[in-house]
């Protein structure tokens, strides 16, 4: 069994106390309260070669970046060292990354060869004096020098926490420009900490709401390009897309894929009334799976496939619903003061998020499927459309500012409600969907 | 600047681009006009521009409704005729929302609010194959404020209309 340090995500609202200066095995205080991070060192990774020394000191950074952007950990800076690591393979020297209190310790080298790239790297539990699991190493080309730094601290967050992890992922959003009267929509993608931004449309018509498929290989949106609001199907890898549905005298918008990639659920507007319906992507199929003169719309399946969530204000106010994924009777989950919309199922299927109106403030909330421990994590102006992080545990979500100089941007914040902090874009930034982990 | 430009040409009122961006929608003074050619004047009552700004191109709507008020009944009763004497017309109704709500949400109260124009200009006896109906969502304001001054002004159908004649 995998023996963690001193934090424990089990549960919904966990955090740990990370147990400084302790000898011997690490205690686990399990507590709602503020999380003490725990402190780690990434020494720069040891150089293999000269063409090696720039990527070892990038790699090192990018990796410290994602542990501590977790919140979860706090790095301690390289001024308060005792010793380096000069020696990939000599043994590690306990005793000086104790007295500065680092309680994990990742070290690594990198050669760069030519075109590609090799990441070896370890991590240890330094207060125990031994090695967490084994030491890895990853490949691949110098350009991707950043997904294999997401790699590694993915794996030193798993083995530190018992989690998935979530740094080598990308995150699909619309990309915005200009006044609120005049904006320029264009869909882009990046990494999920914001570097490599990459355009996959113009900015002629207005995009909304691009959504992953399962795989993260293509990307459901919503375009004006015909005039009306269109589902459409982007190929990341080839930026080629097609028109999904088109129906004329409707609306589509709001789509999301089932579990399969295959089905896509979405909602289509005829006179006025907006249900929810399937589609099959290869062959077209269709099926209606609401009629009711309410709106019913962005619908989102449980991880497993079997039911939809959705909105409603079929009961005179927007709220959340769930539904078998054929259709047929829905049962109400949210029941608080307020608003609910654009509810998301996690990908562990325990929670729902979604966007919660109140009082003339937008939060962004989880809760459960049986519509019980309701927590909202965040409170603003306008606070919408989370999206889960591949692990189930970080949201990420729009938040719009106030006025006529209103910009969109991007934020993420811990199921806890801890960690709230925004995405760097160029731009302005809305309607971002996580990817899947990278394989 | 942007804001003084924009009020020019509220204050204006007869500018009129001819745009053939399918993403063009109605403004303060209407900039959809689909390629139809002159917008006229507004002493002309066959001109667009005698329907927006004569007859009225918009009515505005209450916080998340889509109920047509008695206020409006006579600027869409004016639509009803104008668009019955000027049969080479077709129109969009352009539905929209403030932002205040959901983008999904407001996407499908706009098409209300469109579709509920649409309906009542078919009850006066509008061809219902002469208007199609859209909806912006919170996509497109024309204010840009937080405030009600400017909400009340977004929650809007507006009819936009272009020639017939290009199908």
């Amino acid at each position: 069994m995998m023996r963690y340090l001193a934090i424990l995500l089990a549960g919904l609202f966990v955090s740990a106390t990370s147990a400084a200066a302790q000898n011997g095995p690490l205690r686990i205080e399990i507590t709602e309260g503020v999380i003490e991070p725990l402190p780690y060192a990434v020494p720069n990774f040891v150089p293999e070669g000269t063409e090696s020394t720039e990527y070892a000191a990038s790699i090192s950074r990018v990796i410290a970046g994602d542990l501590s952007g977790t919140g979860l950990f706090r790095e301690i800076p390289s001024s308060a060292y005792i010793s380096g690591i000069n020696d990939f393979a000599a043994p590690v020297q306990y005793a000086d990354w104790k007295a500065i209190n680092a309680q994990a310790l990742v070290t690594g080298a990198v050669n760069v060869s030519g075109n590609s790239l090799v990441v070896k790297f370890r991590v240890y539990d330094v207060f125990s004096g031994a090695e967490l699991g084994n030491g890895l190493q990853f490949a691949g080309t110098v350009e991707g020098w950043r997904r294999i730094a997401h790699k590694v601290a993915d794996t030193v967050y798993s083995r530190i926490t018992g989690e998935g992890g979530y740094f080598d992922s990308r995150v699909v959003f619309v990309s915005e420009t200009g006044p609120k009267d005049e904006r320029k929509q264009r869909l882009a993608i990046m990494d999920y900490d914001g570097a490599n931004i990459q355009f996959l449309t113009g900015s002629e018509a207005i995009v909304l709401a691009p959504r992953f498929s399962p795989t993260g290989d293509r990307v459901l949106y919503t375009s004006y390009e015909s005039g009306f609001p269109r589902i459409y199907l982007l190929d990341v890898g080839n930026v080629q897309r097609r028109l999904l549905e088109q129906q004329d005298g409707t609306m589509s918008f709001a789509p999301r894929f089932a579990p399969d990639g295959q089905t896509v659920v979405y909602s289509l507007t005829r006179g006025g009334n907006t249900d929810i319906f399937t589609l099959d992507v290869t062959s077209g199929a269709g099926v209606r799976l609401t009629s009711a003169p309410s709106i019913e719309t962005a619908p989102s399946f449980s991880p497993d496939g079997t039911q939809i969530v959705f909105e409603s204000d079929r009961s005179g106010s927007q709220q959340l619903y769930v539904m078998p994924a054929g259709g047929g009777e829905a049962r109400r989950i949210s029941f608080g003061q307020g608003r609910y919309g654009t509810p998301v199922w996690s990908p562990r299927g325990d929670l729902v998020a979604f966007t919660k109106q109140s009082k003339g403030r937008f939060h962004i909330g989880v809760m459960r499927l049986d519509g019980s421990e309701e927590r909202l994590l965040t409170a603003s102006f306008l606070d919408e459309g989370p999206t889960w992080a591949p692990n189930g545990r970080v949201l990420m979500f729009t938040r719009e500012s106030q006025g006529a100089d209103g910009r969109a941007s991007l934020y993420s914040v811990d199921i806890s409600g801890r960690n709230l902090k925004p995405i760097r874009t160029p731009d302005g930034a809305s309607d971002p969907s996580w990817s899947p982990l990278q394989k | 600047m942007r804001l003084m430009t924009k009020a020019m040409i509220l204050t204006a009122g007869l500018v009129l681009a001819a745009c053939t961006n399918p993403n063009s929608f109605g403004r303060g003074g209407g900039d959809a006009l689909n390629g139809a050619g002159a917008a006229g004047s507004a002493s002309d009552p066959t001109s667009v521009a005698y329907f927006e700004q004569a007859v009225g191109d918009r009515v505005l709507f209450a916080v998340d409704q889509s109920t047509i008020a008695s206020d409006y009944v006579e600027v869409l009763n004016g639509q009803a005729n104008w668009l019955t004497t000027n049969g080479d017309f077709v129109a969009v109704i352009e539905g929209h929302a403030d932002e205040q709500g959901t983008s999904e949400y407001n996407l499908a109260l706009g098409a209300r609010r469109a579709n509920a124009v649409r309906e009542y200009l078919i009850s006066r006896g509008v061809a219902g194959n002469r208007l199609q109906v859209v909806s912006y969502g919170k996509e497109r304001p024309i204010e840009v404020c937080s405030d009600e001054a400017c909400y009340t002004k977004n929650r809007r159908a507006v009819t936009v209309l272009s020639s017939g004649l290009s199908g």
